[in-house]
């Protein structure tokens, strides 16, 4: 191969190839969890693929942009297929990244020496929902702009300086074509290119310190002679074969929407984003795309709009911090307490739950439940705390600090013109954040048996 | 770098005096694009006060008009409807419109010139969504508290038919009213505080 000398002689073209392909040893025993970082990989070049082509025939302005989406649709010949691998991936890629942040947070990935692939996923997940944001106002739909009217509102909440913000973000005192023309800009230069950055920088950080495992055992410290991690198996072949399943499966799924139902249910693509933007009309029903809700249910659940928007941000920035908050030196679900796993169960319930809510009219129960969740939400990160060293831990204290601070949350936003059946539920849905302290500090405390910690091993097993 | 021989004091001036003129030489080149991102002349230009002819405006109606991009709402309110204002005081949060923002010339619980057209932006005070008109009592779908006012479907904040805000809801002070007078008995002017003011 007197090529491939050639270019080694001046570019580290095998040595790059090796130290991050054939061989860069990662454990042996990764699991189905451990298809999403490639997954995401896919999905970004997915999304950049479709996007250039969408872009040659999109127009950024505010009287033909709703004209040249249905014109995409319409007359582009496979315009439909591209527009619909877009959106479709565009939530395909928040599933994606869930699941890939959820097998961190339960693998304890998020861990020394990891919390800078951790910090970095975060800033990724940061840029991926402004990204996502942007891209919505583009089709200058009904959804698109009272969506990004309210979002852009958040930061009109700031005292003293949030109307100049809003206003300069916006480009105008209302949403108009300034805002579309920049939000094209920052959705199809700016961020993907911030994005890509961002992903280079989080797999450089991996492949430093190495992956982890289900186990959560650092392979590196048991090596071979020649200095290969006993658990550890070359990336390239094992896994680029192993990840190329997990690309077959998901492009099964991927194509049976974009074929099948290529809205989403409503969820994908809101069915009121069919209707042109109108400036004096807010649709009926109105909610985020389903990736954001969440957060959303959050922004709801607070009675005042300043401190809603932080409540809202601030349960995204707790998550950078989740690496100095569980400081247990186990890693993985697998061989901590039981109190943990209930732990790690009660917020993923609730994830979802804000989530479901956040798509759904306010009434009074789901407004109550909306608000309990929120709770519970924001408890996780002390409950995660408090386990970090479960030996020592004052279960009884911590049982009557979190309480009193629940209820004094309850004192404030508790009112005498609620009525008899806001009240009713107010008292009823007590019973969640009590029954979510109770099942993971008074457990442990009781039962030993839930406190119980496992030897973690040497090696991986399976 | 050979370190012998180095004064490393000057150095270290050195390396922080080129710091400190390349930082002000970044701050000086943002304040252009920043600048760029504000609203432009066109924007800024746009703000002309409209004229509205009320006089086929129903009693108990509303109808919706564009001022400066935004939307404007006027309501014949009935004498029922006006009556119903002072009774549902305690379930407000700011009754007497002392956070909120309104002309001097309005009167801050009937939030009107004239008590039975209420002018107002039709904004809501929480993130900015168009709440919907509902001057019907006891919906369906508002409970049977709702004695008619305006409901917001974005995040739920409920206003009064003053656009005066509940208690509970997410919005936190009452919907602003713009400057506006009567040219006439049919014909109001938005945008301008008028000389009787
Ligand atoms: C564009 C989005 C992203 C891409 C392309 C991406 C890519 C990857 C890849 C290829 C891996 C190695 C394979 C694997 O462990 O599955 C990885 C690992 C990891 N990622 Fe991401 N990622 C993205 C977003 C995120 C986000 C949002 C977070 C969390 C905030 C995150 C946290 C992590 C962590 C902690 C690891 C190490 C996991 C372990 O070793 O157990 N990533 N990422
Ligand atoms: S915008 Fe009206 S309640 Fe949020």
């Amino acid at each position: 191969m007197s090529l491939l000398n050639w270019v080694d002689a001046r570019f580290p073209l095998t040595e790059t190839w090796n130290k991050h392909i054939a061989e860069y040893y990662a454990p042996k025993n990764f699991n189905f969890f451990y298809f999403f970082g490639s997954l995401a990989l896919l999905c970004l070049v997915l999304q950049i693929v479709t996007g250039i082509f969408l872009t040659m025939h999109y127009k950024p302005d505010a009287e033909m942009a709703f004209a040249s989406v249905e014109y995409i649709m319409r007359d582009v010949p496979g315009g439909w297929f591209i527009r619909y691998m877009h959106s479709t991936g565009a939530s395909m890629f928040f599933i994606v990244i869930y699941l890939h942040m959820f097998r961190a947070l339960i693998y304890g990935s998020f861990k020394g020496p990891r919390e800078l692939v951790w910090l970095i996923g975060m800033l990724i997940y940061l840029a991926l929902m402004a990204e996502a944001f942007m891209g919505y106002l583009l089709p200058w739909g009904q959804m698109s702009f009272w969506g990004a009217q309210v979002i852009i509102n958040l930061f009109n909440t700031i005292p003293f300086i949030g109307d100049v913000v809003s206003t300069t973000i916006r480009g105008d005192f209302v949403i108009s074509d300034p805002t579309l023309n920049r939000f094209f800009a920052f959705h199809v230069v700016a961020v993907p290119l911030i994005l890509v950055g961002l992903v280079f920088v989080h797999i450089v950080a991996l492949h430093a310190v190495g992956s982890n495992n289900p186990d959560g055992v650092e392979i590196k410290k048991l090596k071979d002679e020649k200095g290969i991690p006993l658990d550890g198996i070359p990336f390239h072949p094992y896994y680029t074969v192993k990840d190329i399943v997990g690309v077959v499966v998901f492009f099964i799924v991927f194509f049976f929407i974009v074929f099948f139902m290529p809205e989403g249910g409503g969820y994908f693509i809101e069915h009121a984003n069919f209707e042109p933007a109108n400036a004096l009309k807010t649709p009926e029903h109105i909610a985020p795309v389903w990736y954001f809700t969440p957060f959303y249910t959050i922004l709801r659940a607070v009675p005042d709009p300043w401190y809603g928007t932080l409540a809202m941000f601030a349960a995204i920035a707790i998550l950078f911090v989740l690496p100095w908050l569980d400081k247990n030196p186990i890693k993985s679900v697998r061989y901590r307490n039981k109190a943990h796993l209930i732990n790690l169960a009660w917020f993923a319930v609730t994830f979802i739950v804000l989530g479901m809510l956040g798509v759904m009219a306010v009434t009074d129960g789901l407004k109550e439940l909306g608000t309990r969740g929120t709770q519970i939400y924001f408890l996780f990160f002390a409950i995660t705390y408090v386990h970090s060293r479960p030996q020592q831990a004052n279960y009884l204290m911590w049982f009557v600090i979190l309480l009193v601070s629940v209820l004094f949350w309850d004192f404030l936003r508790y009112d005498s013109s609620f009525t008899e059946n806001q009240a009713s539920l107010f008292w009823q849905m007590l019973l969640l954040p009590i029954a979510y302290l109770a099942t993971t500090l008074l457990l442990p405390h009781f039962i030993g048996g839930a406190n119980r910690e496992k030897e973690v091993p040497t090696r991986v097993t399976g | 770098m050979a370190d012998t021989g180095v004064d490393k004091k000057r150095r270290r001036f050195l390396i922080g005096a080129t710091s400190a003129v390349g930082a002000v030489g970044v701050g000086a080149i943002a304040i252009p694009f920043i600048g760029s991102l504000t609203p432009s002349a066109r924007a800024l230009a746009a703000g002309a006060p409209v004229e509205v002819d009320i006089s086929k405006l129903e009693v108990g109606a509303m109808m919706s008009v564009e001022w400066q991009g935004k939307v404007v709402f006027v309501v014949n309110r009935t004498p029922e409807m006006l009556a119903k204002l002072p009774e549902i005081v305690p379930q407000l949060k700011d009754p007497t419109s002392v956070d909120s923002l309104q002309p001097t010339y309005v009167d801050k619980e009937t939030r009107a010139r004239e008590a039975e057209f209420l002018v107002m932006l039709g904004k809501c005070t929480h993130l900015g969504c168009a709440p919907q008109f509902r001057p019907e009592v006891a919906p369906a779908d508002l409970g049977a508290d709702w004695k008619g006012g305006f409901y917001c479907p974005c995040h739920g904040s409920r206003f009064d038919l003053a656009g005066r805000v509940f208690k509970g809801a997410p919005a936190g002070t009452n919907m602003e009213i713009p400057p506006y007078y009567f040219v006439s008995d049919s014909m109001l002017l938005i945008g301008e505080n008028g000389a009787a003011a």
